[in-house]
């Protein structure tokens, strides 16, 4: 099968795990309890208010209704209205768009060049002190969940020792302008990832230097440096490229956790504040970018993979 | 123990105080001695993400509630007792009979320059009561007459009442009745009478106000005022002690047990704001026996609970709202724990052995904690208490019409308002289900007459009644408890959504 073929046929895929997701989010949505009106009232539940406010909202109207004018809008790149503000959703994912995207990328920038380097540096010095001192390091981080490292960093670097600021209050939206802001976050979203894929490195360089080529390559007279790093370190990164795609995925997630100890107005903190109220509309376009972001980078992932490697991507 | 993610970040701030104790020795320094002008001052508050708004008819949550407050007036508000007092309203005289009340402006104007006239005091009432739309204000100020109203000049108001109201101020002062200019619908840059003004807004991130020199009250001390968004309670309390904000609003006893003596954070604790209780139907099984009811009182270790629950930060309650305020009875001894008599009223109301199901959820700061303190309270009286915790973001809706018992808070109001709202037959957040058609005629006679003396004996009836056989069991008040940075000066200790609270004009950097 060709390159563009297998493409086509995963980006078909693709669009229908999209809507495959848009659906259950709206079913989910609606089985929550309470709805949009109920979640406005709040603490002022007067039932006729509640009543009024639906109607308002328009959600005396039939959910089938509803979710099939919200579908029909999605070919325009129509995302509907929020329930509870009356903006457009484009206008809230442009919004947090902007957060979120400054730590995703920050954080995959960062991530290869130091796991690599970690993963090098223990494998080239493979049982000694600097390997078991990483191994250490690596192993003991990977096994503190997010929330639980960015509570301790906050406490002993933004509060204790005021070196960094606690959280991006008052940042706003451009968090470049105040690269300050940014540091306590990118730590916790790289120090797991930074443990995972430099063991994967770790482990494929100490293979690949044990690998007959490279044994080859020495008795050619080949200089250390070049064989190292011209033939060792690309078969070492094979299995590290698909492990940073499922990071990417992973990120999501870690992102919604970051942004909500940081204070940081990204998509994360518009989900879950379009959960807590219901707004179907926002929850709904938020589950699609996030669902169009996965699908597209384990995409390119796969591509990546059926360009090393055609035989074992699984096209059979 | 489960720790939910909410849980974890809690920890946040614990953990925070924790670290710092070993360097807060000194006291705080104390905030400069007199009033200084100038500065930006932040505040953060929670917010509800990017659904906030500006126009203040649709005010819902505390930061919109403290920057409507900021940019506009409302014709009265709520002072330290939480009765009505005079704000854009000079004054008000009501006829003899209740049914027209006449209103003087005071001299103010718009940020825009335009004097502030009756013709602008009716439309934005109109507006709130506007039958298509669905503001908080609507039921406040039903029962003006609004076809019958008129301006009389410029600066005078006259209002016709559908029925007799004494208590005609309190709606005055509702929650969300802020005097906009005649005929504004578009707030993305809002013009209003109050001490700042208006300068940019980035949804569920912040707002900028400037100071506005030609407030009727008096010019603010600070320059500038920036509403700052914070959701979690220990990223407020971060954020202040890591110097990203002066002011953070709403924080836990935890946090101020924690902070005290701090030289980062001075604390500013509001007594009688905020009441704890719990809500038994009458109107169903088991609650529906008085002597049920009594049982609970009598269960409940009052001291206790303000103990574990509000760290300390408050005071009992004596299963009546509104300690502290106008018509409260305080002549009504203090319940307290009687375990032996809870035991007999249970096995006389033959509920021994009976579990009863509490609803509680995290929709407000100790429900869960007092949930179960309480429910450890009634362990060997007979009676098992089950803690069921629901989802927080339809707790109050679900608890208005399900269970027999459940938690209960509510900020302050006045007790008329309070017993308008829950306690009569008609009241639409009544969750208590109490219905009693000579109650409805006590409220009624205490809200139609001129007579102070007979006025105050219907309250202290209808509190009687309430404190006897009612559903409410109110243990405590809560502290409202603000942090702000020593630098702060004239934060007013006051309730949550009175006149004096987040009052920014009073307030200056030191």
């Amino acid at each position: 099968m060709s390159l563009r073929r297998y493409a086509v046929r995963r980006l078909g895929l693709g669009v229908l795990q999209v809507l495959a997701v848009a659906t259950l989010v709206f079913l989910l949505v609606r089985a929550l309890p309470g709805d949009a009106a109920v979640a406005l009232a709040g603490d002022n539940p007067d039932p006729r208010r509640i009543e009024e406010i639906r109607v308002a909202m328009g959600l005396d109207q039939p959910a089938l209704e509803r979710w099939w004018a919200w579908l029909s809008g999605l070919p325009r790149l129509d995302l509907g209205v929020s329930l509870i503000s009356g903006r457009p959703v484009s206008e809230f994912l442009l919004d947090g768009l902007g957060p979120t995207a400054a730590l995703a990328v920050l954080t995959l920038v960062l991530l290869v060049p130091v796991s690599v380097l970690v993963g090098v540096l223990a494998a080239l010095r493979e049982g000694g002190v600097l390997d078991r001192v990483l191994t250490a390091i690596s192993v003991g981080l990977h096994s503190i969940p997010e929330f639980a490292l960015a509570i301790v960093l906050i406490a002993l670097f933004g509060v204790q020792l005021r070196w960094l600021p606690p959280t991006a209050v008052g940042a706003g939206g451009n968090l470049l302008a105040h690269p300050e802001v940014l540091v306590l976050p990118l730590v916790v979203l790289l120090a797991r990832p930074i443990c995972s894929i430099s063991r994967l490195v770790r482990a494929g360089m100490i293979d690949a230097l044990a690998s007959d080529h490279v044994r080859h390559a020495r008795r050619l007279g080949i200089g250390v440096t070049r064989i190292r790093f011209a033939h060792a370190l690309p078969n070492a990164l094979a299995p590290a490229v698909q492990q940073v795609a499922r990071t990417t995925d992973w990120l999501l997630g870690g992102v919604i956790v970051v942004e909500a100890v940081f204070v940081i107005p990204g998509l994360g903190t518009a989900l879950v504040d379009a959960v807590a109220g219901r707004d179907l509309p926002v929850v709904q376009g938020l589950a699609v970018v996030f669902a169009v972001t996965t699908v597209l980078v384990n995409l390119l992932a796969d591509l990546a993979a059926f360009r090393l490697a055609p035989r074992s991507a699984g096209l059979a | 123990m489960t720790l939910t993610r909410r849980g974890f970040l809690g920890l946040t701030a614990g953990l925070s105080a924790v670290t710092l104790t070993g360097c807060a020795t000194d006291a705080p320094a104390p905030a400069a001695a007199g009033p200084r002008g100038g500065g930006r001052l932040r505040a953060a508050f929670a917010g509800g993400g990017a659904k906030e708004v500006l126009d203040p008819h649709l005010a819902n949550l505390f930061v919109e509630a403290a920057r409507s407050k900021a940019v506009f007036d409302k014709l009265a508000d709520l002072g330290q007792d939480v009765s009505a007092q005079p704000r854009l309203a000079e004054k008000w005289e009501p006829s003899a009979d209740l049914l027209r009340w006449r209103i003087t402006l005071r001299e103010a104007v718009f940020h825009n320059g335009k004097p502030v006239r009756a013709q602008d005091v009716l439309a934005s009432y109109a507006r709130i009561l506007d039958p298509q739309r669905t503001f908080r204000a609507k039921s406040s100020l039903s029962l003006i007459d609004l076809p019958n109203s008129r301006a009389v000049d410029d600066r005078t108001v006259e209002f016709a009442l559908t029925r007799p109201f004494v208590e005609f101020p309190n709606a005055l002062a509702a929650f969300g009745t802020y005097i906009v200019p005649e005929g504004t619908e578009d707030f993305t840059a809002p013009i209003g009478s109050g001490p700042f003004r208006f300068e940019s807004f980035a949804p569920g991130k912040s707002v900028l106000l400037k100071r506005n020199a030609d407030y009727w009250e008096g010019a603010p001390h600070l320059d500038e005022l920036e509403f700052v968004i914070a959701n979690e309670e220990s990223a407020r309390a971060n954020a202040l002690l890591g110097g990203q904000v002066e002011y953070a609003h709403d924080l836990t006893p935890t946090t101020a047990r924690a902070n005290t003596g701090s030289d980062r954070m001075t604390l500013h604790r509001s007594p009688n704001s905020a009441v704890q209780s719990f809500a038994m139907k009458v109107d169903r099984a088991p609650f529906d026996d008085p002597d049920l009811r009594e049982a609970l009182f009598l269960l409940a270790d009052r001291p206790q609970l303000v103990e574990a629950v509000l760290g300390g930060s408050g005071q009992v309650g004596n299963d009546l709202f509104g300690k502290g305020y106008e018509h409260y009875a305080d002549d009504i001894p203090q319940r307290g724990r009687d375990l032996d008599r809870a035991k007999f009223l249970i096995r006389k109301a033959g509920a021994e052995g009976l579990t009863v199901r509490l609803d509680t959820s995290t929709a407000a700061a100790g429900m869960v904690e007092a949930a179960t303190v309480f429910a450890d309270q009634a362990k060997g009286s007979g009676l098992t208490i089950e803690v069921v915790t629901g989802n927080k973001d339809s707790y109050w809706s679900d608890t208005l019409k399900n269970g027999s018992l459940s938690s209960f808070r509510s900020g302050a109001m006045p007790i008329e308002t309070h017993i308008a709202q829950r306690l009569l037959s008609d009241s639409g957040t009544n969750v208590t289900k109490w219905a009693r058609p000579e109650f409805d005629a006590l409220y009624r006679k205490a809200v139609s007459t001129v007579d102070e003396t007979e006025r105050a004996a219907a309250y202290r009836e209808m509190q009687g009644s309430l404190h006897a056989q009612g559903g409410y069991l109110m243990w405590g008040f809560a502290d409202w408890i603000v942090g702000t940075s020593p630098n702060v000066g004239g934060v007013a200790t006051a309730p949550a959504n009175t006149l004096d609270w987040a009052r920014f004009d009073r307030v200056w950097l030191g």
